[in-house]
């Protein structure tokens, strides 16, 4: 179980790294490049985005990576293939993070059953909250995969404790109002939201959304469990190639 | 589990956690509104003198007489201020807007017609305003945006996806998502997420309102159909709320582009390439592919090319209560040129869409029977287009003039 593995690596590290690329960027042989190196480097979990064309909740950069992806007439099998060729090479739990359409359309039973045969641990839909999700949550349920729910800034506390409740694995804490890949402050406004985030629920706390150095990993020591690091190293990529990747992870470890 | 804003299976509300709170404050602020009895009243008053309402509903002798079958109606929302039915909407949520207290609105636009509206409504309720809109439509419609600018919006064109209306509507969300503390975003048509259906329903349902007080006076019965354009469903919505408990057909009329053949269209409710899905935030039928992703759509009149529909429209079309047809451009075009010719009227190439349906029906159709069409705005931005696809050599020949005073 998810929960149970982050709970022991906690154990050995003060603060987890969890990563995110866009499944097929800048091409599935390079994704899989990608993912070893972040392996290699020492990541505890990784999520793993299947590309749609309306990415709401994503800034320009990974809006674009989804858009090439899609452009070169990518579809989600595919997506769903690298995956499995993910979990079997590495032994890190991988997640996938898509848009409430993917899974519907390919079918929600389906989709869970699928995740689990291929040994996925759990999955981030942005656009699913729990009131949208009772077929989603009864599959993901089935199939002891961990529905990953989001707090965001503006999230109410009593809203807080029913999403921890639908939840499993770990809570994904938005740092700031706003999409991805845009500049977070790392401040006392943060650590309060952390804290308030904290007592709502039991669960580990990932923080995303503007995290990319080193000061901000040691910003979240002691207070969050995961950090995420989403756009950066597809930044990182799109400048420097598949070959900075390992030596930037590694650079944020302590 | 409390599900909100459906119709049937269409509809609800998929939005990213960090929007839960601005929405919730969005459908308390709108339903206060809505049971507030001065509300109405006062945007009732503010359409009338603001906005040219009620607007006229125009006998069209000249077409009944041409096709010599049912008595031609068009009720006139071209008349509105700024030239279409999306004046109602936007001023309705303008009043929201100051209800809210808030200082910003943003929107999409694509025929850029809501974009106008929108920056009139901001410039005359003090709001500061940004506009949204696909890099396609910004070539399309530069008199729009002309006019958007000067009246002192910020037009930002969208270069990502297909770059037409979708797109737009995507960059508004992501930037919703950052400044939802002091912007609204008004939305331009009955989609989206819950309350929007709803909402900009309500603040349409005036055009059917008055159309059937106004049919009913003139001719003391209710008409056999009313016809609308379906872009996303608002003018369609807000005509057919005055006729829904009676016994008249409704008739919602898609962009049939190049033909449903053709596949360049974007007709979602009367053809076989759309399927159900969820995506900006709520389910209806989408144009996309058997993985999810949207398609490219097509139509000459940019108001009409999009991937989605109104979830109350998707769910008339299930339950049978309206019945969905396609018009192709061509055949928008040469009842664009009828209308012109027969009654002066110069409606937008997207309420053509809505009078090249009810010329196929009207001949068929007895003096008894009474049809109204919405003509749900005025073609004056469309003259670009239109220009070009009747290849009027002399409106060439001054743009040629025009290009070459500029380069001098
Ligand atoms: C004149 C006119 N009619 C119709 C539409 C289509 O929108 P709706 O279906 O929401 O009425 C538009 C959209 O821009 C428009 O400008």
């Amino acid at each position: 179980m998810l929960e149970t593995y982050l709970r022991r690596q906690r154990e050995k590290k003060e603060i987890l790294l969890m990563t995110h690329i866009v499944v097929g960027y800048p091409s599935f042989e390079a994704s899989f490049e990608i993912v070893k190196a972040m392996v290699a480097a020492g990541v505890d979990l990784m999520e793993l985005q299947i590309p749609f064309s309306e990415p709401i909740a994503d800034g320009p950069v990974i809006l674009r990576a989804n858009q090439e992806v899609l452009a070169r007439g990518a579809r989600v099998r595919q997506a769903l293939a690298f995956a499995e060729r993910a979990t079997a090479a590495f032994d890190i739990p991988f997640l996938f993070m898509t848009y409430c359409n993917i899974v519907y359309k390919y079918g929600v039973a389906e989709f869970a059953a699928e995740m689990s045969r291929i040994g996925m641990a759990g999955a981030i839909v942005p656009d699913l909250p729990p009131e949208e999700g009772t077929t989603y949550l009864a599959a993901m349920q089935t199939h002891q995969l961990a529905p990953i729910f989001i707090f965001s800034p503006t999230t109410g506390q009593e809203r807080m404790r029913m999403l921890a409740g639908h939840g499993r694995g770990f809570i994904y804490c938005v740092a700031r109002k706003g999409v991805t890949g845009q500049q977070t402050t790392f401040s006392e406004a943060l650590e309060d939201y952390l804290a308030r985030c904290r007592q709502a629920t039991d669960l580990p706390l990932a923080l995303g959304f503007g995290v990319k150095d080193r000061s901000d990993i040691d910003f979240l020591r002691g207070k969050a469990d995961i950090a995420v690091i989403g756009t950066e190293t597809i930044r990182l990529v799109d400048e420097h190639g598949v070959g900075a990747v390992e030596g930037f992870i590694r650079g944020l470890q302590p | 589990m409390h599900k909100r804003g459906y119709y049937a299976e269409f509809g609800g509300a998929f939005l990213p956690e960090i929007l839960n709170a601005t929405f919730d404050e969005l459908e308390a602020v709108f339903e206060a509104a809505k049971a507030d009895p001065d509300f109405w009243p006062a945007y009732q008053d503010v359409m009338a003198t603001y906005s040219c309402r009620a607007t006229p509903l125009t006998f069209a002798a000249n077409l009944t007489r041409h096709f010599g079958g049912a008595r031609i109606y068009v009720k006139r929302e071209d008349l509105n201020h700024t030239g279409a039915h999306k004046a109602n909407n936007v001023m309705g949520q303008g009043l929201l807007v100051k209800r809210m207290g808030k200082t910003r609105v943003i929107a999409e636009t694509g025929a850029g017609q809501h974009g106008v509206a929108t920056a009139t409504m901001a410039a005359r309720f003090g709001f500061e305003c940004t506009i949204y809109m696909g890099e396609v439509d910004v070539e399309r419609q530069r008199p729009n945006v002309f006019w958007m600018e000067r009246l002192g919006a910020t037009v930002v064109p969208v270069r990502n996806g297909t770059r037409i209306l979708k797109d737009a509507i995507n960059e508004a969300f992501r930037d919703w998502v950052g400044n939802m503390d002091t912007t609204h975003y008004v939305l331009g048509t009955a989609c989206g997420p819950h309350p929007f259906p709803e909402m900009v329903t309500y603040f349409q349902s005036i055009i059917g309102r008055e159309a059937r007080r106004q049919i009913l006076e003139r001719e003391g019965r209710l008409p056999k159909r009313v016809y609308a354009c379906v872009g996303g469903g608002s003018n369609a919505m807000g005509l057919f709320s005055g006729f829904l408990d009676d016994p008249v057909e409704l008739v919602g009329v898609e962009a049939g582009g190049k033909g449903l053949a053709s596949g360049r269209h974007a007709a979602r409710l009367c053809s076989a390439d759309a399927s159900v899905g969820v995506a900006q935030g709520y389910r209806t039928f989408f144009l996309q592919d058997s993985d999810g992703q949207m398609r490219e759509t097509h139509s000459i009149s940019a108001g009409l090319d999009y991937v989605g529909v109104s979830p109350i429209l998707a769910n008339f079309k299930q339950s049978g209560r309206a019945r969905f047809e396609a018009a192709t451009d061509a055949e928008v075009l040469e009842a664009l040129s009828l209308t012109m010719r027969r009654e002066g009227l110069i409606p937008a190439l997207e309420s053509a869409h809505a009078f090249a349906q009810a010329f196929k029906e009207a001949p068929d159709m007895t003096p008894e029977d009474i049809v109204i069409i919405n003509q749900s705005g005025r073609g004056d931005k469309d003259i670009f287009t239109i220009a070009e696809a009747f290849e009027d050599p002399a409106w060439r020949e001054f743009i040629k003039h025009k290009a070459e005073q500029y380069d001098a």
